[in-house]
């Protein structure tokens, strides 16, 4: 069981990871039943306190504590006294005032889910919905339980499957968080990307590079397209996006050499026509919708975790 | 520590619960079973068995309670175990809940609560190996394999051999 915050996927044990995966399939089970709504955390309220844009990830969260009927408030920079210049601080104390026991934050700066929870300024757990460049620990546990459900369901980690993540591993927080996770879990990772898009002291990461998609998407059980986030693209990291697109791009040519049951993931938002087109994104090898899914079954059993019982060494 | 139940006991036991269960519901037409683990879910396990012997195929399955307990802010979070929905579900069923030991009655409220997610039993019933008495809310069992009068301060331990290498049951003071 984690305690305490959700900060990192390097936070988590082996152990720690297949058992909240565990959690989670049983919450899916159930919240695919007629009755979605469990009264685990009545009473209790979350946070999302989101400074960066988000759909999947807000909603996600929101979804998971309502149907644990727990209070949600919706916090985002715009609209709020952050645009008048509030700090991180103040916002946390009120946020501390008004009673929340969890909050979820996204946040511009990689540590600035860090920094809430090592201060004193709010009691609440403290979950990572993304900092900067840094990482989206909840994004990598939905993506193991997914590649989990559709290649490894029986068996009790994820060793042997090949996992390629392809795109701007340099600016993505979903790479860095599936690299720590996936590889804790027994999945081999091959990263292909411009070097451009690759951060320096890679060479010291548990993983195998590459520059060339086409020798590499024949080999692997799982391709992992990473958005090239345009907002981050302001230096050339490549020459042209057709070019971009032509040579690490997802295409149906190449979809065509991907094993029988591999499947094709990415983290949504997708730039269709740019690293995945539009139909690699809509064929049937293709789980993004099943991970979005997966994404409310994992953050339930996250906030369960966090918030469903009492503090280690408080039972009675 | 005192043994209550042998092994011959408890088998006796079951066996017992198994016949009423059946001439109760007068045959296993519409029954299902459902066992609160972890050694609920073994003891409906081997009822269902026998039932199937004597009586003829009984769907089962089981029914984890954690997210529902009233008690789950007394104590750390525990990980959830699986729940098995009998094949051909629950609506409409005669329901018998199989547990180990009734105590407080809390499992059960909170067994009564997870039943409502899955769907809505004709009638639901209670099979329970051992009854210590000590209840506090209004919940009795309908089948019980054998009475114990317990002081609050005992516990009941049900060892089954699926999960414990052995079938016993006893008294720690």
């Amino acid at each position: 069981m984690i305690t305490g915050h959700l900060l990192s996927a390097a936070d988590l044990s082996k152990d720690e990871a297949l058992n909240l995966l565990a959690t989670a399939k049983e919450l899916a089970a159930i919240t695919d039943g007629p009755n979605k709504k469990l009264p685990t955390l009545r009473g209790k309220t979350v946070v999302n306190l989101f400074f960066e844009d988000s759909t999947r990830t807000r909603i996600s969260f929101e979804t998971a504590a309502k149907r644990l009927s727990a209070d949600v408030i919706n916090f985002s920079a715009k609209g709020s006294s952050v645009s008048k210049g509030e700090s991180l601080k103040d916002t946390a104390q009120t946020l501390q005032a008004m009673g929340a026991d969890a909050v979820v934050i996204r946040h511009g700066s990689s540590g600035a889910a860090k920094r809430l929870a090592d201060t004193q300024w709010i009691q609440a757990a403290v979950i990572n919905a993304g900092d900067g460049t840094h990482e989206h620990p909840t994004q990598a546990l939905l993506d193991a339980f997914t590649i989990k459900q559709h290649l490894r369901a029986k068996e009790s980690d994820l060793s042997g499957v090949k996992v390629l993540i392809v795109g701007d591993i340099l600016h993505s927080r979903v790479a860095r968080s599936n690299i720590l996770l996936l590889s804790k879990l027994g999945a081999e990772i091959v990263l292909v990307a411009p070097p451009t898009l690759l951060p320096v002291g890679i060479d010291k990461w548990p993983v195998k590079i590459s520059y060339d998609l086409d020798s590499e998407i024949g080999e692997c059980d799982v391709v992992m397209m990473l958005r090239i986030q345009l907002e981050r693209m302001a230096d050339s990291f490549f020459p042209t996006e057709r070019e971009y697109s032509r040579r690490y791009g997802l295409n149906s040519a190449r979809l065509a050499k991907l094993k029988k049951n591999s499947i094709v993931m990415h983290p949504g938002p997708m730039n269709r026509g740019l690293e995945i087109s539009a139909d690699s994104a809509d064929d049937l090898k293709s789980v993004i919708v099943d991970q979005v899914k997966n994404g409310v079954a994992v953050r339930m059993a996250i906030l369960y975790e966090l918030l469903g019982g009492a503090p280690i060494g408080d039972s009675k | 520590m005192g043994i209550l139940l042998s092994s011959s006991d408890i088998d006796r036991a079951i066996k017992r619960i198994s016949h009423e269960i059946v001439e109760h519901n007068q045959g296993v037409g519409n029954l299902v079973l459902m066992g609160i683990p972890t050694r609920g879910a073994y003891l409906a396990e081997r009822i269902s068995k026998f039932i199937t012997e004597i009586e003829g195929p009984i769907s089962t399955g089981v029914l984890d309670i954690t997210l529902h307990r009233d008690d789950l802010r007394l104590r750390p979070p525990k990980p959830l175990l699986p729940t098995k929905i009998p094949s051909g579900g629950i609506e409409g069923k005669d329901l018998v809940l199989v547990d180990d030991v009734l105590f407080s009655g809390r499992t059960i409220r909170a067994a009564l609560d997870a039943i409502g997610e899955i769907g809505r039993p004709r009638t639901v019933q209670l099979a329970v190996l051992v009854d210590r008495g000590h209840r506090e809310l209004p919940i009795r069992a309908d089948y019980v394999g054998k009475n114990i009068p317990t002081a609050k301060s005992e516990n009941v331990k049900v060892h089954l051999a699926e999960y414990d290498g052995e079938d016993l049951v006893e008294l720690i003071k």
